[in-house]
């Protein structure tokens, strides 16, 4: 584990298991708004049901989790097509603060 | 599978990348912004019925991860699950086809397309 | 033993370090030593004491002992180096260490690591140099500053160590994947302007065991002991090998 404790790899496990996440959530999310197929209403109960503490947290959790892929994602393409350089530290706290930026955002909205 | 098969997803994965960041910043803007004092189904149907941009939208954003999800998915089965054989190519290839259909079903419901 | 002043301090023994050190098979376990601290000592001189004022049944690789030949790696407080050249200062701050064979590979008993399936990887990645030239041709000229050239002035440092290789999770999750040192050492040979074998070896590097199992870690980049960056080499055979699948020359 010691030889584990770097920046990149924080950040390609961050990836990892958000990817994993956000793949099992997405049948979950089209079949919740698919819902909406059979009647507005029926969509409009299941927002209803998942309005409370613990679905906010989860949706909290969710949308972190999109934003530390989403920047995760973007720099592993920066180190795979750009030029090479010394920056994989600073790309890896980039996307940090950006998952965490996101997260606060929506914390903001909620 | 062939190396290069193995290539071509590779490709697919980082091209449905591009396509996915793309959807995602704009996506996550939209959460943000209907999230402001709740959702609900009339405020979101409201925005998406009868809108082709965001049936453009959404459809390309749909396929984008039904492209995306499966080949990151394969990925860590053979590694975390050691998962390796047809079965799992042949399972993803299913997983793919789920999320499309599934996918495509919640962007007509959402924006109408069908009634 | 020298007079000592009235009043003056007793001198104190030499420190001691406390090593834990690998001994037997993939089922072996550590075994203690206590061994005396000096100043610019090296990991390696802390398996040489042992071995050689301790137990000398203690099997260890070395040779140059001056960061050149790459066979004396060995896993150092949980994190692969080349013990040569790693002091024991800049590891052991709290005085303690403990020190394994590489992982990723095969034990062949104490600290010696089997570099066999390293070593094999680097051939079935073609890192062997094709040659069209005879020694009737004249000799090539490669520009230093050409970007061939230039993409590969730090991968030729590579010492075939195999700390990469050991820090590599892919490796770990993935053993037919060929590793970082091989990858780079292809890289080399896909820039080389003289070489011949650049579609095979494209061919050979592409993949699930080749580039495409690179998840971009960096443990190699962080780790190697020449500070070469084997990602960058890989991120370049990516490229490389999804164009020419794209082309369908592949
Ligand atoms: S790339 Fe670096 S760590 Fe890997 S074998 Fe070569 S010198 Fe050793
Ligand atoms: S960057 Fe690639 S080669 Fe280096 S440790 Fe990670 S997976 Fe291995
Ligand atoms: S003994 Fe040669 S590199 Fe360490």
């Amino acid at each position: 584990m010691r030889g584990r404790n770097h920046p990149g790899w924080w950040a390609f496990l961050v990836h990892r298991i958000s990817g994993i996440a956000l793949a099992l959530f997405l049948p979950l999310h089209f079949w919740a708004l698919g819902q909406a197929l059979e009647a507005a209403a029926k969509l409009e109960a299941f927002l209803r049901w998942t309005d409370q503490p613990l679905f906010h947290i989860g949706m909290w959790g969710l949308v972190v989790l999109l934003a530390a892929h989403l920047a995760g994602g973007l720099r592993v393409l920066a180190l795979e097509f750009l030029p090479w350089r010394d920056w994989h530290k600073t790309l890896a706290a980039v996307a940090a603060a950006f998952a965490l930026a996101a997260g606060l955002a929506f914390a903001l909205a909620l | 599978m062939s190396p290069r098969s193995q290539t071509l997803l590779w490709v697919a994965q980082r091209a449905s990348a591009v396509v996915l960041a793309l959807c995602v910043v704009v996506h996550l803007a939209t959460i943000i912004y209907a999230m402001r004092g709740g959702i609900s189904a009339a405020e979101i149907l409201g925005r998406t019925r009868g809108n082709p941009g965001w049936l453009a939208f959404y459809s390309l954003f749909v396929l984008a991860c039904a492209v995306h999800a499966p080949i990151g998915l394969r990925t860590v089965l053979r590694e975390w699950a050691a998962w390796r054989g047809r079965g799992c190519d042949a399972a993803m290839w299913l997983f793919a086809a789920l999320l499309a259909w599934a996918g495509m079903r919640a962007v007509l419901a959402v924006t109408g397309a069908l009634t | 033993m020298s007079r000592r002043e009235k009043g003056a301090a007793p001198p104190s023994d030499p420190p001691q370090l406390l090593v834990r050190v690998w001994r037997g098979h993939a089922d072996g376990e550590f075994q203690p030593f206590e061994v005396p601290r000096h100043a610019t000592q090296t990991v390696l001189d802390v398996v040489m004491h042992i071995q050689r004022s301790l137990d000398a049944t203690l099997a260890y690789r070395y040779a140059c002992r001056v960061g050149m030949c790459g066979s004396c790696a060995m896993t150092v407080n949980g994190v692969p180096r080349w013990t040569c050249r790693t002091h024991v200062d800049k590891v052991a701050g709290d005085g303690r260490l403990e020190i394994a064979p590489l992982s990723n590979l095969p034990v062949i008993r104490d600290l010696v690591a089997d570099m066999r399936e390293f070593f094999d990887k680097w051939a079935r990645s073609r890192g062997r140099f094709d040659g069209g030239n005879t020694r009737h041709d004249e000799f090539a000229r490669v520009a230093p500053a050409s970007t061939e050239r230039q993409q590969v002035e730090s991968g030729i440092e590579c010492i075939g160590c195999g700390v990469c290789y050991s820090a590599c999770d892919s490796v770990a999750w993935n053993p037919d994947y060929l590793g970082p040192a091989a990858l780079l050492r292809a890289w080399t040979l896909v820039n080389d302007v003289r070489d011949t074998a650049g579609l095979e070896r494209l061919r050979a590097v592409s993949g699930d065991a080749g580039c495409a199992s690179c998840h971009t870690h960096l443990s190699c980049t962080e780790r190697c002991p020449k500070q070469l960056s084997p990602t960058a080499g890989i991120a370049g055979l990516k490229r490389a090998v999804a164009l020419a699948a794209l082309k369908g020359t592949l």
